[in-house]
């Protein structure tokens, strides 16, 4: 990443040169940084690595037919070209009873074991189903999940820690190895919950709730923002996603317990009217139900009002 | 002075000065020069009297070839408006690094996209698609017309004027601002109270009435029309994927029409369909476009996979590999279309198995894919290839459209959907599936038949230009999009924070400047064809050695296409006869009973066109006239006896023996 960061200072066709020439030549370190830009190959939850190694068996499967075809189409318009007149030629030929089951049966064995590959990978890695340790994962540390409770806003984050009695806007903290499940909707229009690095995303809809079972596997801090459209402000509708050690994590709630404002419903609806750009807010204390009132839509805000113009 | 506001506002609506963008100058800019060209245009027209053959000719004709060439050409005109958009859109993301916010704010740009989206499907594949169907498909069948030809006249207007209200959106007022399927709550009254999703509204409904009408008319002629001899397993492979395409537009269509009625209702009439509160769901809607949405895609390609299949045959000199398993893997590929809509959505929430269902029924279709494609492989096989510019696009078309079926499967693994799904990934796979395929498709079609409907081929030199322009600028614009979203880059961003990303969007938009070139070369090349058309000329009616009927007529067809209706012993029928060496008739014609052109079909679809502006502004008054002038249009055409016409025998004899005498020139 940092190379690539680099490379960008100077003009784009010779970063392109340089990535690409870095590329070809197998240097070890700017392969290592590109490949660790591809986020979605190189997460640091268990979640979204098991989704990556996904990628991988369904490309390299899908390989198997792929690479084939392209091969004979390029061997077939060169060895047929028609100034080649000593290739064979069939004019009336246009019928194989043994080529024509190999052309149906070898997509489909290869969908067949793709499915068989779906159906399981499906089940397993269900966001709404909580975790457990898969094979050659880290094992999770805390048999009791944390739960955080996300509001996707116009154009913010809300997370509310019920636990903890805490809330934040546009941050988000969690303990390394222990299971998250959130809980999520969203105040006005349709959002997408997405931290790459963590897990797959899901949809945050108004007066719905959907469900996200995850684990963080490093500490570091990640992106995360909106990945639906959701109008004026999407684009800066993002926010860092900490993953700290238990004690670092203990620490970060005892700040936000200490030194952050009251979230009740009227400072809610305050909250909720449009925005950009909303730096980090911290709420120390959080009215209970505030979440189960947004989905339920039973809190008198702007949203019921027939139009924000009218 | 209360009731004459009143008036106003019944009049006039929410339409005012400040409709018009006179703050933005890209806009006036844009308007300026659209004007300056409009004027260019009129002028022209004018001074070499052209209205009047213009009006009679065209615009009220009903004759299928033209009506075929007429969508061609509203296609390729609003291929370059959204291509436009696609230039802004990547020019944005080029630029819009670090604290940098780029050229466009949000407002102008979350327009672009909306509009890009929409234009490229409903008004540039769509009219291109509708376009190829209606000129070939009644050549091949051995027609003398559609079956309902002032039904397609009216169809076309209808898709043209729907295409108006998008472009004068652009002046007047503004677009949505939504994204292309328009989901609420973003598009209802509450998140987007302005005219942009009500333009959206009203130009698709208004080509809707016009695309499902077109669809309703060629399964009829594909049905009741063929000539005698041409059973279903007989029927041109091109014929064959234009019956599927247009079934699943007689399915798919009322569903989209059905759910933008529930938004109009949400909008105009506080109807809770979709809303927020009050027991709406959103979600209803969002199963509903895309019950719409994904039979569309195969709308799109189907008919691009039957002009690869005509061109794969004709230009290797072999009956096509596999007709029968062509045929099933096509009828099994439209009823599949319809079980598949689901993987828009994994991320919404829905249980594993009902995503795991979705996902495998979207898989299965891989495989007749598949199928045909190792069809057209082993037609290659053993065949004498010459590399004409429709061969290119085909062999373009086989090395592009796998990488994109294959992002599209991995795209079906709900998991890898749920890293993937609304990423660039998403946007570089729908692109390596529309433009490998619909594109490459049509422009194949388009150079296959144009010398069918001109009587002259395409310069091949600037053909070749805009074909390699084309197929290296799609790689350099979009692998870098599949690049960024493994990065994890979503799409619809109007800026970006990580510098590290800059250069891919760098590489795209060199793209999308190469692609420019390429549709450059498109246009040079029309000019060039038309200034050297006597070089070009092509006499015999049959320039590519072609296999099928519509090679056996003149070039350009006859008004009644053939004198006589010709008999069908085999799939390849023109080959067919070429081989026994078919003789031309010298007698025995007989007058042609031939439909008249009728002024009805424009005109009625304008005043749809009037009723659709008076709403989306709620004008209510001109809305309501206009629609009763519409119904008394509707009714007096009706009353119009005057639909038909013979041409004497004489006419056709001179037509056809005059062609003989061409003919024998050769021999």
């Amino acid at each position: 990443m940092s190379l690539l960061k680099q490379k960008s200072c100077h003009w784009g066709g010779r970063a392109l040169l340089g990535v690409s020439i870095a590329l070809l030549a197998g240097n070890a370190q700017a392969g290592a940084h590109f490949s660790s830009a591809l986020v979605l190959l190189h997460p640091a939850g268990m979640v979204a690595a098991q989704q990556g190694h996904l990628i991988v068996v369904s490309t390299l499967l899908m390989l198997l037919v792929i690479v084939p075809v392209m091969a004979l189409t390029v061997l077939f318009a060169w060895r047929y070209r028609g100034s080649n007149s000593r290739a064979h030629y069939a004019p009336d030929w246009d019928h194989s009873t043994q080529l024509e089951l190999v052309i149906w049966s070898a997509p489909l064995l290869i969908i067949i074991a793709l499915g068989a590959v779906t159906w399981i990978s499906t089940h397993t890695l269900d966001p709404y189903r909580p975790l457990q340790r898969a094979a050659g994962m880290p094992p999770v540390a805390s048999p009791k999940p944390l739960v955080v409770e996300v509001v996707a806003l116009d154009w913010k984050w809300l997370f509310i820690y019920p636990e903890q009695g805490i809330a934040a806007v546009n941050e988000l903290a969690a303990p390394v190895d222990t299971p998250i499940d959130f809980k999520i909707t969203a105040a006005s229009v349709m959002n997408s919950f997405f931290i790459p690095a963590l897990a797959g995303q899901i949809y945050a809809m108004p007066g719905m709730q959907t469900q996200l079972h995850a684990v963080i596997n490093r500490a570091g801090d990640y992106e995360g923002f909106s990945a639906n459209y959701s109008g004026a402000g999407f684009s800066d509708m993002r926010f860092k996603f900490h993953g700290l050690s238990s004690a670092e994590f203990a620490r970060w709630v005892q700040t936000v317990r200490s030194k952050g404002g009251t979230l009740d419903s009227g400072r809610y609806l305050q909250l909720e009217r449009p925005s950009e750009r909303v730096p980090v807010s911290r709420y120390g204390t959080v009215a209970s139900g505030l979440f189960d009132s947004i989905v339920a839509r039973s809190l008198m805000g702007s949203h019921l009002s027939p139009g924000r113009e009218h | 002075m209360q009731t004459s506001t009143e008036l106003t506002r019944l009049v006039l609506g929410r339409l005012s000065w400040e409709a018009l963008p006179l703050h933005e100058p890209i806009l006036v800019w844009t308007f300026i020069a659209v004007a300056m060209a409009g004027a260019c245009l009129i002028g022209a027209v004018t001074y070499y009297r052209l209205w009047g053959p213009f009006w009679r000719e065209w615009v009220t004709s009903i004759d299928h070839k033209k009506i075929g060439i007429m969508y061609v050409v509203l296609g390729l005109v609003m291929l370059l408006r959204g291509f436009a958009d696609a230039l802004m859109m990547r020019a944005q993301q080029a630029l819009a690094f670090g604290g940098s916010q780029g050229y466009l704010p949000p407002h102008h740009y979350d327009q672009i996209f909306t509009a890009h989206g929409v234009i490229m499907i409903f008004f540039v594949a769509m009219p291109l698609v509708t376009g190829l169907m209606n000129f070939v498909v009644p050549l091949q069948i051995g027609a003398r017309d559609v079956a309902f030809p002032f039904l397609n006249n009216f169809s076309f207007w209808m898709t043209t004027f729907g295409a108006a209200l998008v472009m004068m959106s652009l002046f007047v007022g503004e677009f949505a601002r939504t994204g292309w399927l328009a989901y609420p709550p973003l598009s209802g009254l509450a998140a987007s109270p302005d005219v942009g999703v009500d333009y959206y509204i009203w130009s698709l409904q208004i080509a809707g009435v016009g695309t499902l009408l077109s669809g309703i008319n060629l399964i009829a002629t594909i049905i009741k029309m063929r000539a005698p001899g041409m059973t279903l397993m007989k029927m041109p492979v091109f014929t064959w994927t234009a019956l599927c395409t247009n079934v699943l537009i007689v399915a798919a269509f009322p569903v989209l029409t059905a759910v933008l009625v529930l938004l109009s209702l949400d909008r105009y009439v506080g109807t809770s369909f979709f809303t927020n509160d009050l027991g709406g769901n959103a979600m209803m809607y969002v199963n509903l476009i895309w019950i719409w949405g994904h039979p569309e895609v195969y709308i799109l390609i189907l008919p691009a996979f039957g002009v690869f299949s005509e061109v794969v045959a004709t230009f290797c000199g072999k009956r096509l590999f596999g007709y029968a398993s062509m045929v099933y893997a096509t009828v099994v590929i439209t009823i599949l279309s319809y079980l598949v809509w689901l993987h828009h959505f994994f991320t919404m929430g829905s249980g594993a198995s009902v995503n795991s269902f979705f996902g495998i029924t979207t898989m299965i279709i891989s495989i007749p894919t598949g199928a045909k494609m190792f069809n057209w492989l082993f037609t290659m096989y053993r065949g004498r290839i010459r590399f004409e510019l429709p061969m290119l696009w085909t062999l373009g078309f086989m090395l592009t459209f796998v990488l994109g079926g294959m992002s599209g499967v991995l795209l079906a693994v709900p998991p890898a959907d749920f890293v993937l799904h609304n990423s660039l990934f998403l946007v570089a796979h729908f692109h390596n599936v529309i433009i490998g395929g619909v594109v490459f498709g049509m422009l194949a079609g388009m150079t296959y038949w144009f010398p069918k409907a001109f009587g002259y081929r395409l310069d091949p030199f600037w053909g070749k230009c805009s074909f390699w322009f084309w197929l290296v600028g799609f790689y350099f614009a979009f692998m870098p999009l599949y690049v960024l979203g493994l990065m994890g880059v979503t799409r619809r961003l109007s800026h970006f924070e990580d510098p590290s990303l800059q250069i891919w969007f760098q590489i795209a938009a060199f793209g999308a400047v190469l692609i420019l070139l390429g549709i450059v070369s498109l246009i040079v090349q029309l000019a060039v064809s038309y200034a050297r058309r006597e070089s070009l000329r092509d006499t015999t009616g049959d320039p590519w050695d072609g296999r099928t009927l519509e090679w056996s007529t003149s070039s350009p067809p006859p008004a009644y296409n053939f004198a006589f209706t010709p008999r069908v012993y085999d799939n390849d029928t023109w080959a067919d006869m070429k081989k026994s060496h078919y003789q031309r008739p010298r007698t025995g014609f007989i007058p042609i009973h031939m439909p008249q052109n009728t002024a009805a079909g424009f005109v009625i679809a304008a005043l749809c066109a009037v009723c659709g502006f008076a709403l989306i502004w709620r004008m209510w008054l001109p809305a309501v006239v206009a629609f009763a002038a519409a119904l008394a249009a509707i009714i007096v055409h009706t009353f119009n006896y005057k639909r038909d016409y013979h041409i004497p025998a004489t006419e056709v004899a001179h037509a056809e023996n005059e062609r003989t005498r061409v003919l024998e020139g050769y021999v």
